[in-house]
């Protein structure tokens, strides 16, 4: 084991996966000569050259068209649209064209594509750069949808999602680039599966239900917690879409309380997707009803006081488990 | 003229008359269509090819079977042209288990692997930028095969026709964007829709190669096409070709045209069908006689007579067929464990 940032877990996932397999490449804007936005991909312009990793103009339907297209003529692409807020000017072809081809075309064709994304707030990005929006791509059947919270994780679910037959969003919080953790030595083989999520912290009495950015805060929370008696075991879902609902269940059947906990919007969105799947198939298990943490109803605001209050944080989570754990006897 | 068309297009008799077999059959094939369409057994849209079978007959006559085609939802002809068999075009056009798409696609998706026709795409311009993508597989591969994308004169005002012919000649990609401009993109005349009635400066603002053909005349787009063709296959880059044609009919079967006059239609029909205008270049070399034409009209017809029996008599999807092939593994929204649920207590 190493401890390596959540960028370099992602680098040598692209570095390895590209060096398994000639059929796998990389493109988008700024990813060779500049090494990514996020130089997730420095020094691999050196390393693999031009024909591996490709600039594009910063024209995101073709990014994704030459993606696309490309992974019909049968290679693997690793397309990097810089943040989720620009997927927007291809979501076109994601949702109309990827999402469907090998169902609409009879099982014929497979779009074994890989998008990467930055999401999320927190870094005073202002309204056009902070957004989650995963749960808009997680409502399409026949897309994958992940988003990983530690570098092992990173690591592994990038080299199942090259892997994969099938199209996958990979989405990446900016906040954790710079995240350290264990992984394991360079050649090392591993890989995390697509549809599996985990258990960060076992606890007794109430189960948080939580993915990206958020596993961190609501592991600060758990701490918190566990000082006043209250034992919480936190599930990081790892994947949106296929979702690992017994993981969730399974807790439930333990802890008989749930919070869901996210970073995006409240309506319409995962949290409240989660929330119902629970009370449609663990009803009868829950003593309380499914707490929801998650950001404000307002575009993300510039002011970094106001960022801060538009963000759910470690306190939201404390309130929003407290609210239905009743308070340990010796803890009043 | 006719002589040296004929000539140059370095074509045999037998090559000459399979491609007037091939005009014809996909015209009848898409009369047949409509006919099933206003019977009820044919749903949701229908665009037909008729008035376009020198376009695309003279274009895809010009490519080898190992090129791609990526094209938009007036696409049974091509598909029909690429190989695929018109039973499996047609069974599709009834949502029937047996079409090239399983029937899960319809009209506007047909497809095949086997025989590289990569869709029919419902979302106008989607197929430039699919397209370019398959393109730079190919360079990528160092094969020698090339992608033709074929779109109406409505795509080239979508955003992804200049994002894809920008980058297929930055990365010299071994593509064909074939425009069959057919002057209306539904009801938008191209006259009201562009503001530079010709698409050769679009091409050139890209360092794209342009032809300009009349989509009418299959030898002369024939020829177009083999040397865009040769472009590509020499890595010489992009060629952006404007195929000038005409749909005889409405933009979908529920179109009745009100944004053009029946005069107009009336001169298209009269003076410029391709397939006539084939007929009368071959006759005038002697190469096809009036009773030869009766022959193929009445062959097409029996062909079509049986592609339409086929397409009735086969079995519609099964209901299990409804989860299949949403993504490889099977998985849905949710990835269960496979275990029983324990209830409570």
């Amino acid at each position: 084991m190493r401890t390596i940032t959540f960028r370099d877990a992602l680098r040598e996932a692209l570095r390895e996966e590209m060096a398994r397999d000639e059929r796998v490449y990389i493109l988008g804007e700024d990813i060779a000569g500049y090494g990514g936005t996020y130089a997730v991909t420095k020094g691999l312009f050196e390393e693999f050259g031009e024909k591996r990793v490709r600039d594009t103009p910063l024209a995101e339907e073709i990014i994704i068209g030459t993606a696309l297209g490309s992974a019909l003529g049968g290679l693997r692409p690793v397309a990097e649209l810089m943040t989720i807020n620009f997927s927007l000017l291809a979501s076109d072809l994601i949702i109309n064209s990827a999402a469907k081809f090998r169902y609409m075309f009879g099982g014929q064709p497979s779009i074994p594509m890989v998008i990467r994304m930055t999401a999320g707030g927190g870094a005073q990005r202002g309204a056009q750069h902070s957004q989650m929006l995963e749960s808009m791509y997680a409502h399409i059947p026949g897309l994958k949808v992940v988003i990983p919270a530690t570098p092992y994780d990173a690591k592994g679910m990038l080299k199942s999602a090259i892997r994969d037959d099938d199209p996958v969003l990979f989405i990446e919080h900016e906040l954790l680039y710079n995240l350290k953790g264990d992984v394991p030595d360079e050649g090392e083989e591993y890989t995390v599966p697509l549809n599996r999520g985990i258990v960060r912290r076992e606890g007794k009495d109430v189960t948080l239900v939580t993915f990206s950015r958020m596993v961190h805060i609501c592991m600060q929370a758990a701490e918190e917690l566990a000082k006043e008696g209250i034992e919480t075991e936190v599930i990081d879902l790892r994947s949106i879409r296929p979702i690992d609902l017994d993981l969730v269940l399974d807790s439930l059947r333990k802890t008989n309380r749930v919070v869901v906990a996210e970073e995006g919007w409240k309506y319409y969105g995962t949290g409240q997707g989660v929330s119902a799947l629970i009370y449609e198939h663990g009803f009868d298990w829950l003593d309380a009803p499914v707490g929801h943490v998650h950001g404000r109803d307002v575009p993300m605001p510039y002011s970094k006081p106001l960022e801060q209050l538009a963000l759910p944080a470690r306190n939201d989570v404390i309130a929003a488990v407290k609210a239905i754990v009743p308070q340990p006897a010796g803890a009043r | 003229m006719a002589i040296g068309n004929i000539a140059l297009a370095g074509l045999d008799r037998e090559q000459l008359l399979h491609m007037h077999y091939q005009m014809v059959l996909i015209r009848r094939f898409e009369e047949k269509a409509a006919e099933e369409y206003t019977l009820g057994k044919i749903g949701g849209f229908l665009h037909l090819y008729i008035g376009q079978e020198a376009s695309g007959v003279g274009a895809l006559s010009a490519l080898r079977p190992g090129d791609y085609v990526a094209s938009s939802y007036r696409e049974h002809g091509h598909a029909i042209l690429k190989g695929v068999d018109p039973k499996l075009v047609m069974a599709e056009l009834y949502g029937k288990a047996t079409g090239c798409s399983k029937g899960r696609g319809g009209s506007m998706h047909m497809y095949s692997n086997e025989h590289r026709m990569i869709g029919g795409q419902a979302i106008v311009g989607a197929q430039l930028a699919i397209g370019t993508g398959i393109g730079f597989a190919c360079q990528y591969q160092n094969t020698s095969d090339i992608v033709t994308v074929m779109f109406g004169d409505g795509a080239v005002d979508e955003g992804a026709f200049h994002e894809s012919l920008n980058l297929a000649s930055l990365w010299k990609l071994p593509v064909v964007y074939y425009c069959e401009n057919n002057q209306y993109s539904m009801g938008m005349a191209v006259t009201k829709a562009w503001a530079v009635t010709s698409l050769e400066p679009r091409a050139a603002g890209h360092g794209v190669a342009y032809e300009h053909v009349d989509g009418m005349d299959v030898l002369a787009v024939r020829e177009t096409m083999q040397r865009a063709a040769e472009r590509a296959r020499n890595g010489e880059g992009p060629t952006l070709i404007e195929s000038v044609t005409y749909r005889f009919r409405g933009h979908s079967m529920t179109d009745p045209a009100y944004y053009r006059t029946r005069d107009e239609e009336a001169r298209w029909r009269s003076t410029r069908d391709p397939i006539t205008l084939f007929e009368e270049q071959l006759k005038e070399h002697d190469l096809i006689t009036d009773d030869e034409i009766n022959a193929t009209n009445e062959r097409v017809d029996g062909e079509v007579e049986e592609i339409a029996r086929f397409a009735e008599e086969s079995p519609v999807p099964d209901a299990d067929e409804l989860y299949e092939d949403v993504l490889a593994d099977g998985s849905g929204a949710i990835a269960w464990r496979n275990k029983p649920s324990t209830p409570r207590d």
